[in-house]
């Protein structure tokens, strides 16, 4: 399709498309946004400042630029995010589609996991293995992936069996395809857009799980720039520097909300049936 | 249910269970350091080599990963969650202190929910694709993208530190205690209710019976609260039973912003001071409330509704 008409026809899909990509291109170019102001200068007679026209967000209790903290702060936050959702995504297919075409022992297995993480309420699970395993971005990461990657296996299965039941598959088995032939010529592309729709959808959410593990002292570390974390430090300021929780909070609530919209329209644009 | 679906289900949930344990008990494995040297760390002790080596054979810890968990498991189903490091309290008395304040958050938490999703659903379902619905739909969208973390901050702002109305540190048990927390954990669950409400009533308007009792002039109100409402009603109960495991792990982050004296409090700060045991135990016990709230819900549901019932009865 041209990209003009692409666009009028998709004119909600595309404007929260250009939204994300602006925020992304944010996060990448955030010396460029923040006018080289470093997240982590710490200038201790400034600490504390209401927003101003110095620090237009203010400054913290080290007298860092919170407006330059929230702005790096999306680079920690859609990098999380990014990875978790890619992760749980490739995970979650592969698994899925494995457990859907093999059937057998490597089903029951496969699925029997999943059904165990689906048994434990995932934040709760998270949080222990995020905190025990020691605060880093990297870890609660790794926690979020593996309390999350199961919708994903569930969904690329019954989309496998459903699709391995239709009768040009038969007709490739017949005609003497190798297995993975099928697999990746007949099964995946049928699965992945689905999941992918999935996987865009839940952008935002994994966003929002991170960002409260890190608030809770199970995710980033200072001084990195996050938003969970910035809020936590908020928190203790509330009276005196209400803005170093507004600011970091409205980011994380505007990232969220763009993302989130980008999914919804993504799923309407793929499938009109559901709306 | 029948006996032999109810005795499928059982096997199911000791499969689970038990899943859950060995799940909980590789917690600690997963833990960089030793466990040893974490418990006289928390307790302020710096003791030498020799001690070390024989606490750790006194607590089993040079034994064969299985063995130890089978040696916990036992323990367990004595009700022996094992000694917190940071309390020195049995985990099981500290657990059960904090159990009632969560629960009680996450019910009041949960009506409050209902109360505010079931009228916006409904008003959005009656209102479709008009303006009421639009204008309801993006209220829910906000309500599903803000961090609820952030939302409680802002009402503590507001509530606490600008109108000074309620208590900054919800530290009694009185109901002002109880109601910002429980505001917050209701506003972006009522969001996401309102938004099943509303697919659910409007399912609900689509079958024959609406058409059938609207002809015969039954007023339209009567219609929508006398017999679409109970319908809609059904496939929401599925879903609380989801929630409270949500809302209990998820009251965490809500609990500590308010300082509120619930598990989820607790569970921080042990993970926070590495305190196994109280980890463990924590775990086990949301893990196991969440499992027994889950099949509540299900046998419930199979006596709520009257086609299941029927069905069951007559095959």
């Amino acid at each position: 399709m041209k990209f003009k008409p692409f666009v009028q026809k998709n004119r909600v899909f595309c404007l929260f498309a250009a939204l994300a990509l602006l925020l992304v291109l944010a996060a990448v170019f955030a010396p460029v946004v923040t006018g080289g102001v470093s997240p982590e200068d710490a200038v201790l007679k400034d600490a504390l400042q209401p927003p101003g026209a110095g620090h237009i967000f203010g400054t913290d209790k080290l007298g860092r630029d919170i407006f330059a903290r929230v702005i790096y702060g999306a680079r920690t936050s859609l990098a999380a995010a990014f990875s978790v959702v890619l992760i749980i995504f490739a995970l979650g297919t592969a698994l899925g589609v494995a457990a859907g075409s093999f059937g057998g022992w490597a089903d029951a297995v496969i699925m029997r996991i999943a059904d165990l993480m689906v048994s434990f309420p995932g934040m709760v699970f998270a949080m222990a293995v995020a905190g025990v395993m020691g605060a880093s971005v990297r870890n609660a990461v790794i926690a979020v992936s593996l309390v999350s990657w199961t919708k994903y296996a569930r969904l690329a299965r019954s989309l496998t069996l459903k699709i391995r039941s239709l009768d040009y598959v038969s007709a490739a088995v017949v005609t003497g395809s190798k297995t993975s032939c099928i697999l990746t010529r007949y099964i995946l592309p049928n699965v992945i857009p689905t999941l992918a729709v999935t996987a865009a959808a839940d952008i935002g959410g994994m966003m929002l799980e991170l960002a409260g593990l890190s608030f809770l002292g199970f995710g980033a570390k200072a001084p990195t720039p996050e938003w969970g974390l910035m809020l936590n430090e908020g928190r203790q300021f509330i009276q005196s520097a209400p803005w170093m929780m507004i600011y970091p909070g409205a980011a994380l609530f505007v990232v969220v909300a763009v993302f989130n919209l980008l999914g919804d329209a993504l799923r309407d644009l793929l499938d009109p049936r559901d709306v | 249910m029948t006996a032999k679906q109810l005795g499928k289900r059982l096997l199911q949930i000791a499969v689970v269970a038990a899943g859950i344990t060995f799940l909980t008990f590789l917690i600690t494995y997963l833990a960089p350091g030793d466990p040893v040297r974490t418990m006289y760390a928390t307790a302020g002790i710096m003791p030498g080599e020799e001690i070390i080596q024989q606490t750790r054979e006194a607590m089993g810890l040079n034994r064969p990963v299985l063995a130890q968990y089978f040696d916990w498991l036992q323990n367990c189903l004595r009700g022996d969650l094992g000694v917190s490091y940071a309390y020195n309290e049995p985990v099981s008395a500290l657990l059960l202190d904090r159990l009632w304040p969560t629960l009680k958050l996450a019910l009041f938490s949960m009506v409050l929910m209902l109360l505010a999703a079931v009228p916006v659903g409904m008003a959005q379902a009656t209102h479709q694709n008009r303006a009421l619905d639009y204008a309801l739909r993006s209220l829910t969208f906000f309500g599903i993208s803000m961090p609820n973390f952030w939302v409680g901050m802002l009402l503590m702002l507001f509530f606490c530190v600008r109108l000074q109305l309620l208590p900054v540190v919800c530290s009694a048990g009185d109901f002002k205690s109880l109601l910002l927390p429980a505001v917050t954990l209701a506003f972006a669950m009522s969001a996401k209710y309102a938004r099943q409400v509303r697919a659910a009533i409007l399912e609900e308007l689509r079958q024959d019976y609406v058409t059938g009792a609207r002809a015969r002039g039954v007023a339209e109100w009567k219609v929508l609260w006398w017999n679409v409402f109970p319908n809609a009603l059904l496939p929401l109960i599925t879903l609380l039973g989801l929630s409270l495991g949500s809302l209990l792990g998820g009251a965490a982050v809500v609990e500590v912003i308010f300082s509120y004296p619930g598990l989820g409090s607790l569970a921080v700060s042990a993970i926070t001071a590495y305190d196994y045991p109280l980890i463990q135990g924590y775990v086990l016990w949301i893990s196991l409330i969440y499992m027994l709230v889950n099949l509540a819900v299900d046998v419930s549901y199979a006596y709520i509704d009257p086609r299941i019932r029927e069905k069951r009865r007559g095959g």
